[in-house]
């Protein structure tokens, strides 16, 4: 196959189109490994011009020839080959993809591998049942048995999809290789063949569902190797799904007892990663009786990774419980664990722990929850480590359905004052974003009392996303409180900023304007903001002049045209003609109308940073 | 709470050289999944060198059975006296195996490979540090050391004693302890993966029928490491192990042993961590090579395949390896390899990063290679030309300009004709035209 020849039978017919075609045909042998990528990305249209005879008898011979490359490359050509069926002539001839899905098959690079199975499952629907055993299957059972690892570690991912469409005695003999397959002395194969057990099961009849499946499980969840052993118990999970109820208990629970209390933690962790699948698979019986003390265990278990895993599926497990007795279990079997949890050493237990031990609330009921849970939330709410806290911040609202507000801000308002300032920012963001609902639940006296110097505070906070946080913050506050409460106790004080020598509290308070004049109404913004905005255009800081014409133009549409001509567009004249650059955008931009998004900056304005930077320094000098 | 103050914190955040520093060297105990039985107090036995001979081989198995009982290491202040108790009585063990002939009986035989066995086959623990590097983070050490440290000393001795008999032993130390005696050299402690690699070729050196397993178990190690993990802490001395077993290859070569070279060996070079065990690794492909010179060709194809594109640091290990191999090639496999090989020699001189440029250089500096260059200088030459002109004027570091034209001064001397034609081909540029013409200075 020569790009020369396929552009001089162009040439012979008068046709140039294929031109191009040729290109791509020579670059495939090109040194250059980025021409020889390029070249394979194009494969389809390659083939598509060469048509499907061309591509059958040379060009697929010479990719499998060529197998040798870059693995970049062999990870192109498998992913390609998957979609090549209608290129080589449909369904029909599919089969001539197969010998050089083989070979990538066989290389040592995994990506490359599992791209090439992927490719070849996906042309395995595509074989008829006739071509499947003619074709599909000698290639398995090739694979099956290959000298080197790789060819075998591929074949396990093959049998699920060929094993439904073919004739008994070739489902025996695929029922044989996986067998072999499964007791291979290379761990890496016993490893493919059991994270295959699951799906194979799958596609199998019962019989041999029970027969063979479960002798395979029970030799893989003992292997010598744990990185065999816990690939078993995520088998365990669909074997359990296919197994009548009655069965459950002699084939599977022996060894999935084991597992959980398998000698290596990764066994263990992987137990309690699975654990609500596994619970599921069971059912509520087995579960009552085994899964509970396993659960247990795995939460008192002495490696954190694994208290940890089994942390995270509290809430899932106690919610799957049978409803019968479900409170019960959990007040006497899992409640006292969960306790011991709240005060445990390793910090990503208790986090784990803390971002699902709310969702206890709504199964255990109001009187539980504040008798039992409470406790435990206000400690987790005093942890030292922030995530922890964070968690169990984030997820108030839904003990906050069960037990209500009030009872909820009593118990927890001393933690959420002293969170309120926390060292960590995220976690005051996130007491800030809880803050409006807290608000609108406890009422404008008891949030005046205790919270509003909270939310003012905020506004100075030193990282921009909690001053903006507040900024919003206020926003909605007022949306709750109403224009007149915003008069009497916050606009005042955003207004006092003003003056503030800090050029950032400065801004704070134009973009406290920017969010409030709104909810505040015409009145307030005009008779209050708008004197206090236009002294600013004085500002000796050119940032705050360039956000004082983006609040005027932001405010603009609230005020009345009276005030606009006589007092806004003086100030955005003279801004218009401010020695700095940003500011005169600004000021042209408002006073044209344009609306523009905040966070866009004029194209020449690079220096709009470098200038904030000098500001800083000015004011470090300054002090 | 945290420890730093307001004023080493940069805007509310820790700076990342505070809180590395805040890390301890820590120490984390076995992963020893037990029934949670407190251990039993230990009582004091008479000394084994007190004791009449009639009885010593008792006691010494009494000896070893206290020995079993574990503690935990991780709180410091339970069972301070039954700690110490089985200390002395390791130390006093220790002793024995190595000071005493004759202890070794046959019924002695399963009581001290129990002892060793429960001592130090455990699962080892989650890392404290799930993003471990070892280049970069201390290590977490054993906790329980103290004990564990005499046990692997005992083994040790227990193998060298004159009378120990491999025959007897065998039926202990066998493929299951082989293999657990390998999981343990994923341990982050240096000081265990030290003893386990002596351990570890002490029992390759005397049980001949476990050594064709241990390969292989290396070997799945190693592919489990490349393809599947990228993690496991014991890669440079089970390397160093290996080294020294290739070393006693017979030959002709198996073609296991060359298959362990071509898809073991040579693509652990891909691994992220190379620089942990690349001169372990590295020494390993030479003995391969100086066994067998024909596998040269294939060995560098495999070098050349997986050169590194991104990683400078990598690149200048390769080149490392790529001298020590030509140190020792044959002048008929060098030829073989010559073209592919100095093509990515001349990429590597012109690399922006100066000590891959300077790494390839130091080539010329070697007396051997140079004798293999000027053997087949109208081969090379053309190849390298182009770079080397190019980068003696190009690139930014003085010092590899003055390197290049070293180099240019050699080669030209090596074949003057060949080098003035292929200046003339590049006489846009009269300056190394000059150069060429014999008066070739530094001054640049």
């Amino acid at each position: 196959l020569r790009g020369g020849e396929v552009s001089k039978m162009a040439g012979a017919d008068g046709d140039d189109s294929l031109y191009p075609i040729a290109v791509l045909i020579d670059e495939l042998r090109n040194e250059d490994v980025q021409l020889r990528l390029n070249s394979i990305k194009k494969l389809s249209t390659i083939a598509l011009a060469l048509g499907v005879e061309r591509t059958r008898t040379e060009l697929l011979p010479f990719l499998t020839d060529t197998i040798y490359d870059e693995d970049e490359v062999l990870l192109a050509l498998a992913e390609q080959l998957g979609n090549f069926t209608m290129l080589v002539g449909g369904p029909e001839y599919v089969h001539c993809l197969l010998p050089p899905l083989e070979s990538l098959a066989t290389v040592e690079e995994t990506v490359v591998r599992d791209k090439a199975v992927e490719s070849l499952r996906k042309i395995s629907q595509e074989h008829s049942p006739v071509d499947l055993e003619v074709h599909f299957e000698p290639l398995v059972k090739r694979l099956a048995s290959g000298d080197w690892f790789t060819s075998r570690t591929s074949a396990c991912g093959l049998f699920s999809v060929c094993y439904p469409r073919v004739s008994s005695t070739v489902k025996a003999e695929i029922r044989q290789h996986f067998r072999t397959l499964c007791s291979d002395d290379t761990p890496m194969v016993r490893r493919a063949a059991a994270s295959k057990l699951g799906e194979f099961a799958k596609v199998l009849e019962l019989e041999y569902v029970k027969s063979d499946i479960i002798s395979l499980f029970t030799a893989l969840a003992s292997d010598e190797q744990d990185s065999v052993r816990l690939l078993a118990v995520e088998a365990c999970v669909s074997i359990a799904t296919l197994l009548p109820q009655e069965d459950l208990e002699t084939l599977v629970m022996p060894t999935l007892r084991q597992a959980a209390e398998d000698k290596s933690w990764r066994v263990r962790y992987m137990v309690a990663d699975k654990f609500s699948e596994l619970q599921k698979a069971v059912g509520p019986e087995i579960t009552k009786n085994d899964l509970v003390p396993a659960f247990q265990n795995l939460l008192k278990d002495c490696e954190a990774e694994v208290r940890a895993a089994a942390a995270n599926k509290v809430k899932e497990f106690c919610e799957n419980l049978p409803e019968d007795n479900r409170e019960q279990i959990i007040m006497t079997h899992i409640l006292p664990c969960v306790k011991e949890l709240v005060s445990d050493t390793n910090q990503h237990v208790k986090s784990a722990l803390a971002s699902v031990i709310m969702g206890l609330s709504t199964i255990l009921g109001k009187d539980n929850t504040i008798e039992h849970l409470l406790p435990l939330f206000l400690a987790q709410l005093k942890d030292e480590c922030p995530e922890v806290r964070l968690n169990i911040i984030s997820n108030l609202d839904c003990v906050n359905e069960v037990i209500g507000i009030r009872q909820l801000s009593q118990s927890l308002l001393p933690a959420i004052v002293e969170l309120a300032e926390d060292a960590k920012w995220r976690v005051r963001l996130a007491i800030i974003e809880y803050m409006p609902l807290l608000a609108g639940q406890l009422g404008v006296e008891f949030f005046d009392e205790k919270l509003n110097t909270l939310c003012m505070a905020w506004l100075i906070d030193h990282v921009y996303a909690i001053r903006e946080a507040a900024t919003c913050n206020l926003m909605k506050l007022v949306e709750k409180f109403g224009a007149e409460w915003a008069q009497n106790t916050i606009v005042p004080k955003v207004l006092g900023m003003a003056n503030d020598p800090n050029y950032l509290h400065r801004m704070t308070t134009l973009f406290c304007i920017n969010a409030l004049s709104k909810a505040c109404g015409q009145e307030i913004t005009t008779k209050q903001m708008l004197p206090v905005v236009l002294k600013m255009s004085n500002d000796q800081v050119a940032n705050v002049r360039f956000n004082v014409a983006k609040s005027l133009q932001k405010i603009g549409p609230i005020l009345d045209s009276n005030a606009l001509q006589t007092e806004v567009k003086p100030v955005l004249e003279k801004l218009a003609s401010d020695t700095d650059m940003d500011v005169k955008y600004f000021a042209q931009e408002a006073i044209s109308g344009k609306s523009f998004p905040i966070t866009e900056y004029p194209p020449e304005s690079r220096q709009h940073f470098y200038k904030i930077f000098i500001d800083v320094q000015d004011q470090l000098v300054n002090v | 709470m945290s420890a730093i103050s307001a004023s080493e914190k940069v805007d509310g955040f820790t700076r990342k050289s505070m809180r590395k520093a805040q890390k301890q060297r820590k120490s984390q105990g076995s992963s020893q999944y037990r029934t949670h039985t407190a251990p039993v107090e230990l009582s004091p036995l008479p000394q084994l060198k007190d004791a009449p001979s009639t009885e010593q081989q008792e006691l010494f198995t009494q000896k070893l059975q206290q020995c079993c009982m574990l503690f935990d290491f991780l709180d410091s202040v339970t069972d301070l006296k039954s700690k110490e108790i089985k200390r002395a009585t390791l130390n006093e063990l220790v002793d024995y195996v190595s000071t005493n002939r004759g202890v070794l009986v046959e019924p002695a035989y399963p009581e001290i490979t129990n002892m060793i066995c429960t001592n130090i086959f455990r699962i080892l623990p989650p890392s404290e540090n799930p993003d471990f590097d070892p280049e970069e983070d201390e290590p977490t050490l054993e906790a329980a050391w103290p004990h564990i440290q005499l046990v692997y000393e005992f083994l040790l001795r227990f193998l060298e004693n004159p009378d120990f008999q491999p025959s007897i032993a065998k039926r202990y130390i066998d493929q299951k302890f082989v293999l657990q005696l390998l999981e343990l050299f994923d341990s982050e402690d240096p000081r265990e993966r030290d003893f386990l690699k002596t351990i570890l070729h002490r029992i390759y050196g005397k049980f001949l029928g476990l050594r064709a397993f241990i390969r292989k178990q290396i070997n799945n190690i190693f592919l489990r490491f490349i393809y599947e993990t990228e993690h496991f802490n014991g890669v440079a001395e089970l390397l160093e192990i290996l080294g020294s077993i290739i070393n006693g290859f017979a030959l002709p070569l198996k073609a296991e042993h060359k298959q362990f070279l071509m898809k073991v060996l040579i693509p652990l070079h891909t691994a992220k961590g190379l620089a942990l065990f690349h001169a372990q690794l590295a020494y390993c492909v030479v003995q391969f090579l100086e066994k067998d010179p024909t596998l040269t060709e294939p060995v560098i194809r495999g070098l050349l395949k997986f050169w590194p594109k991104t990683c400078s640091q990598k690149e200048v290990m390769f080149l490392g390896e790529i001298e020590e191999i030509l140190d020792v090639i044959e002048p008929t496999q060098f030829k073989k390899i010559q073209e592919p090989l100095f093509k990515q020699i001349s990429k590597c001189v012109t690399n922006p990063h100066f000590q891959v440029a300077e790494r390839a250089l130091y080539f010329w500096n070697n007396e051997y290679i140079l004798s293999l260059i000027e053997e087949n200088i109208d081969k090379i030459l053309p190849i390298m030309f182009g770079s080397l002109y190019r980068i003696s004027k190009e690139h930014w570091n003085p010092t590899i300009v003055a390197l290049v034209y070293n180099v240019l001064k050699t080669l030209m001397e090596m074949n003057c004709t060949l080098f003035d034609e292929l200046t003339d081909s590049n006489t846009r540029f009269p300056v190394v035209f000059l150069l060429s013409k014999g008066k070739m200075s530094l001054k640049c």
